[in-house]
């Protein structure tokens, strides 16, 4: 998806504190069969989300009015499983805009820095002290500062400095594509063609 | 000179550039596509004006969400026969050569780019699907890729990549008789857990991968993501070679001498330097099964389900297991299981079918069992008839289906219940996995046999 931009995001987190979520409960697959990237959203979670008949599970978090923001914040291991990038467009299509967890999974992550997804991967510490935070003050928002990459925690005044691959910083800021790249560069792969063994 | 691990050997071929402070320019040698991620990378390709950039590089295939039943017919599910449509057209308007349901070349993406001859060793494979990891069986970077990815490749034949990590293991020594690759691949992510080897790459060594058949090693290959890993890959050999020149004598793709030269130099170097490695010893494994929801969470088919550890996922490890409706201290030999799945791209191959059909012969399947039998492709399907397998399986109860994805991952009609049991020789355990509320247990094609004769989970090794 070409030319998403992320600078700052401030917003109220979702706290989901259970580890190892794959990509079959963010995005359950008899939703796959779409061939849009959009409309995923309602889908997002949905046997979490609601019940045998279809009715909202008061318990899941996304039912519960205490809490919403574009900020999901989510237990270690976040993502793993199946390449399916609607799981990305699934969280994106409802809204949020960055995942906060001590862990991503590979795919996961490389699908959500392509279209725009944040993924903030903070020590575990971090993690549970937030996770408390949000359950005690719902309300309290954080700022997510990409180019400084830090976690800004104003409750506390805290703030936690995340890792991200310069590339993908790059691109995210300035809402780059690296297919834009790769098209630049055809002349220098078809040199490559030429002494490569492979037929 | 430099001692070079096979995975950098392979990396290094393919470096069309590396990019200053930024991640390389990978080329790809082959990208499969199928059905359900690759829609909207199509789309995006036509928003750019541009097309496929190398088609013969390119092969499709349907097998996600096609039924396994009355394959002649239309598909039932408006929306999964449109998606399967679109690649169709999609195919066509690109120049790509594509396996729709009921071409005898039609199956699993991964079963058929090998037994077709397409994948091959010291080659690069991408896929939009995470068990692409299943190609590193012949030696080859082979690993799954999202949608967006998959849009560059067609777009450019290659992929922006960071170089991963390299991991080792080493599995030494002899396996029992009931221990198959499926039983060594869910022990090593067990000891290693779900998110063990995330960031890296793995090489498989030692004596127990070596004597494993190509079919064996794919299966261990293949479920090397279910641990974290990029992707697995064992050095080829002369099983490899072998395999190959099989694929060749039968009308397939020939082996030209410069290829061969250059399988000759795909292994890693004597004092190569791993970022990480690890031991095993096959005579620790017994034939295993999966207790959690996450395929780390694995056991000795009679073994017991252990405490929770103290590391603050007690919580998780505890939802996990009342899913499955089991405790800590439970034993699950002799539980009640309701269905069992033989197929999917972790043991879908005719090896697979050979092993069930070996403890199921003279032997009568459970009325209390529902089975779902699926071969990984149209070949495979075949040679199940040609080698006369179907009989056992018709005069012991079970029906053979048509090839597809089926019940591992659900998306088409061949759905577990809710609440109840499968034993599956698929590769995922997760909630869900399998239909909703579906409740799987993971296993060799050996243990489901023995579970689908006796209706309970059973140690295979008393059949044997
Ligand atoms: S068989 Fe299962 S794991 Fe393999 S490609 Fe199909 S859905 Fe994915």
């Amino acid at each position: 998806m070409p030319g998403v931009k992320f600078t700052v995001l401030e917003s109220r987190c979702v706290p989901l504190p259970v580890e190892n979520i794959d990509t079959d409960q963010i995005i359950p697959a008899r939703y796959l069969t779409t061939t849009s990237r959009k409309g995923l959203g309602k889908h997002l979670f949905h046997d979490w989300r609601y019940d045998k008949n279809g009715e909202p599970v008061k318990e899941f978090v996304l039912n519960n009015p205490v809490y919403s923001g574009s900020i999901l914040v989510a237990g270690k291991n976040f993502g793993c499983g199946s390449s399916r990038e609607h799981a990305v467009w699934a969280l994106y299509d409802y809204g949020f805009r960055a995942v906060i967890s001590s862990f991503f999974a590979d795919i996961f992550k490389n699908n959500a820095l392509n279209n725009g997804l944040l993924p903030v991967m903070i020590p575990e510490e971090n993690l549970r002290n937030l996770f408390m935070l949000i359950q005690q003050h719902p309300d309290m928002k954080v700022i997510i500062d990409l180019g400084h990459q830090l976690l800004e925690i104003p409750k506390t005044g805290k703030a936690i400095r995340f890792d991200i691959n310069p590339w993908k910083k790059e691109c995210l800021l300035n809402g780059m594509d690296d297919i834009d790249y790769l098209l630049t560069m055809k002349e220098k792969i078809e040199e490559f063609e030429k002494k490569h063994i492979i037929p | 000179m430099v001692k070079k691990t096979l995975f950098d050997k392979i990396w290094d071929a393919h470096l069309v550039q590396s990019i200053d402070g930024g991640p390389d320019v990978l080329y790809i040698d082959m990208h499969y596509i199928h059905e359900v991620t690759s829609p909207q990378a199509f789309n995006s390709l036509r928003e750019r004006g541009i097309g496929v950039f190398r088609p013969e590089r390119t092969l499709a295939t349907a097998d996600h969400n096609i039924p396994t039943k009355d394959q002649h017919l239309p598909i039932k599910d408006q929306t999964s026969r449109k998606q399967v449509d679109t690649l169709a057209e999609n195919c066509r308007a690109f120049g790509i050569e594509f396996f729709g349901m009921q071409h005898p070349n039609n199956g699993i993406v991964h079963i058929i780019g090998p037994e077709l001859g397409y994948t091959r060793p010291g080659m690069t494979i991408v896929c939009g699907d995470s068990h692409t990891s299943t190609h590193g069986a012949f030696g080859a970077i082979a690993f799954g890729i999202g949608t967006s990815e998959v849009e560059m490749v067609l777009a450019s034949q290659c992929i922006l990549q960071y170089r991963p990590r390299r991991m080792r293991i080493t599995v030494n020594g002899k396996t029992g008789k009931a221990v198959t690759a499926k039983d060594i691949i869910l022990y090593i992510i067990s000891r290693l857990s779900s998110g063990g080897a995330t960031g890296y790459f793995v090489e498989y060594a030692g004596e127990a991968i070596e004597n494993l058949s190509m079919e064996g090693r794919m299966t261990i290959c293949n479920m090397s993501i279910e641990m974290g890993a990029r992707g697995g890959l064992i050095a080829p050999d002369d099983v490899t070679f072998r395999y190959l020149e099989d694929i060749e004598k039968s009308g397939g793709r020939k082996i030209t001498t410069a290829e061969r030269e250059f399988w000759k130099t795909l292994h890693t170097d004597t004092g190569a330097r791993f970022d990480r490695e690890v031991k095993f010893d096959a005579a620790d494994i017994r034939p295993m099964i999966t207790y959690g929801t996450n395929p780390g969470m694995a056991m000795p088919v009679d073994g017991t389900i252990p405490e929770p550890g103290n590391d603050g996922n007690r919580d998780s490890y505890m939802k996990s297991l009342s899913y499955m409706g089991f405790k800590p201290g439970m034993k699950l030999e002799g539980h009640k299981i309701d269905y069992v799945f033989l197929g999917s791209c972790t043991n879908g191959r005719i090896e697979d079918f050979r092993a069930f059909a070996s403890v199921i012969k003279g032997r009568k399947k459970s009325p209390e069992v529902t089975a779902l039998i699926v071969p990984g492709s149209k070949r495979v399907e075949k040679q199940i008839y040609d080698e006369g397998l179907d009989s056992i399986f018709t005069e012991a109860g079970f029906e053979i289906r048509q090839p597809g994805c089926s019940s591992c991952l659900a998306m088409n009609e061949d759905k577990i219940p809710a609440g109840k049991y499968a034993v599956s020789t698929s590769n995922r355990n997760f909630e869900g996995r399998q239909g909703p509320g579906s409740r799987t247990i993971l296993a060799s094609p050996l243990t489901a046999a023995a579970c689908a004769i006796t209706g309970k989970i059973t140690n295979p090794e008393e059949f044997l």
